[in-house]
């Protein structure tokens, strides 16, 4: 789906937990999540820290679509 | 002659353990047990080989700690010095693939002893390790059992004895671009004119030399002015409105929903829950913005970080749906999502 999304012309950034996945189907930019029943939480956490959390890798997902790429890649911490 | 020892990798729900809310179980060595699909591979074996032990792991704890985890199970398969390791079959399980890939890799690479797996050619796990270790091409369900037994045990005897393995085609693994030089029967005129012929007769033909299929897309763009931007949201986590109104399959998914957020600030355990079958859904359901961040976006979106989010989103379930379907699904809501000036799209996964 993302490769599909990309081919359309609009950049797209894949959140996955397993990232080999995402090189696999070829996402252009990635940003690995936390685990993959629950990519954006932690539900060990406070519901406040949590959501800090999500908006963290969110923060970071809108940098990866700010950011120029020309090959695959994966946007850590 | 002795038999071979065997070692066999299987998941939490092959080892009849429990489904995806056992999926975090950690690696467990049962030394002199054999467990589930490890019945059937002792039958082919027959007198040739024997699984003197099972490895036992959840497919999420695996995925979500695969150093810890393969540094855990190469000391398992070591301690029980076997001849071969055999991993799975996976079928169509993403997760459980790429974790028999990921092992049988390493105990072939670490330990130095032969490895092979079994799944269907579309599992993610295929392309990954399909020029590291044998994988017996499987059909895509559990279904396909008894045919996959057939193939993977007598190959992991052939693995074991060091014997000579023969091509793709006839042991029944996916191709993994070894070639190796061989006298055909017939001379490379006489098979070019057959083949032509049966092509202009329009029957089907097999070619001998199949082209590589590589699909890759180039990064668009990044976006220029985010304050601006209008950014959708797209899930293969299956976040649907509670009910699941489009009745999107749990697994091998036939269609995909969009979905209005317009005015929604928070998905609730109320108003959005999950349709996919994949992956124990009690954290998206007590919470959908733990797989789609539409709260966060909310926040962003008012502080003026990112201009807009955009009303619809698209969700469908990626759990053993076919490569064709999503593909199809994504270039119909990508047409649309560029139609109504979406500028990028953040696509999360489970």
């Amino acid at each position: 789906m993302v490769k599909e999304v990309e081919r359309a012309g609009l950049p797209v950034v894949h959140m996955c937990t397993v990232t080999p996945i995402s090189m696999t189907v070829g996402a252009n930019r990635i940003v690995p999540t936390i685990a993959i029943p629950h990519p954006l939480g932690n539900p060990a956490l406070e519901p406040a820290e949590e959501k800090a959390l999500r908006r963290r890798l969110v923060e970071r997902a809108l940098k990866a679509l700010e950011t120029e790429v020309t090959d695959q890649t994966i946007f850590e911490d | 002659m002795a038999k071979l020892r065997v070692v066999h990798y299987i998941n939490q729900f092959f080892a009849q353990i429990g489904g995806e809310e056992k999926a975090d179980y950690p690696a467990e060595l049962r030394a002199g047990e054999v467990v589930g699909p490890g019945m059937a591979l002792m039958q082919k074996f027959g007198d040739e080989a024997e699984i003197v032990a099972t490895v036992v792991c959840g497919d999420s704890y695996f995925n979500e700690n695969i150093d810890k985890a393969t540094a855990d199970i190469l000391e398992m398969v070591k301690s029980q010095s076997p001849d071969v390791f055999v991993a799975g079959p996976a079928f169509n399980a993403g997760r459980y693939g790429v974790a028999c890939g990921t092992i049988a890799a390493a105990v072939q690479e670490q330990l130095g002893i032969p490895s092979v797996t079994g799944m269907y050619v579309e599992n993610p796990g295929a392309d990954m390790f399909k020029t590291k270790i044998y994988i017996v091409s499987t059909k895509n369900s559990a279904a396909g059992m008894r045919d996959a037994v057939a193939k993977l045990a007598p190959l992991a005897v052939k693995l074991g004895k060091g014997e000579r393995i023969g091509a793709s085609a006839e042991e029944g693994y996916i191709p993994n671009g070894v070639r190796v030089n061989f006298f055909e029967k017939e001379r490379g005129s006489a098979r070019a004119v057959k083949m032509l012929i049966k092509k202009l007769a329009g029957k089907p033909f097999e070619t001998e030399f199949p082209m590589p299929v590589f699909d890759r897309v180039a990064p668009n763009p990044p976006v220029k002015d985010m304050a601006h931007a209008k950014i959708a949201l797209v899930t293969s986590g299956g976040i649907v409105p509670k009910g699941n109104p489009d009745h999107i399959e749990s697994s091998s998914a036939s269609h995909y929903g969009e979905y209005d957020i317009t005015g929604v600030m928070d998905l609730t355990a109320d108003t959005f829950e999950t349709a996919h079958g994949g992956y124990d859904p009690v954290y998206a359901n007590a919470d959908a913005d733990r797989v789609l961040p539409v709260d966060v976006l909310r926040d962003l979106e008012k502080e003026g970080r990112i201009g807009s989010l955009h009303h619809l989103y698209y969700a469908t379930v990626g759990n053993g749906t076919a490569v064709a379907s999503a593909k199809k699904f994504a270039a119909e809501f990508a047409k649309k999502l560029k139609d109504d000036g979406v500028d990028a799209v953040i696509l999360t996964s489970t």
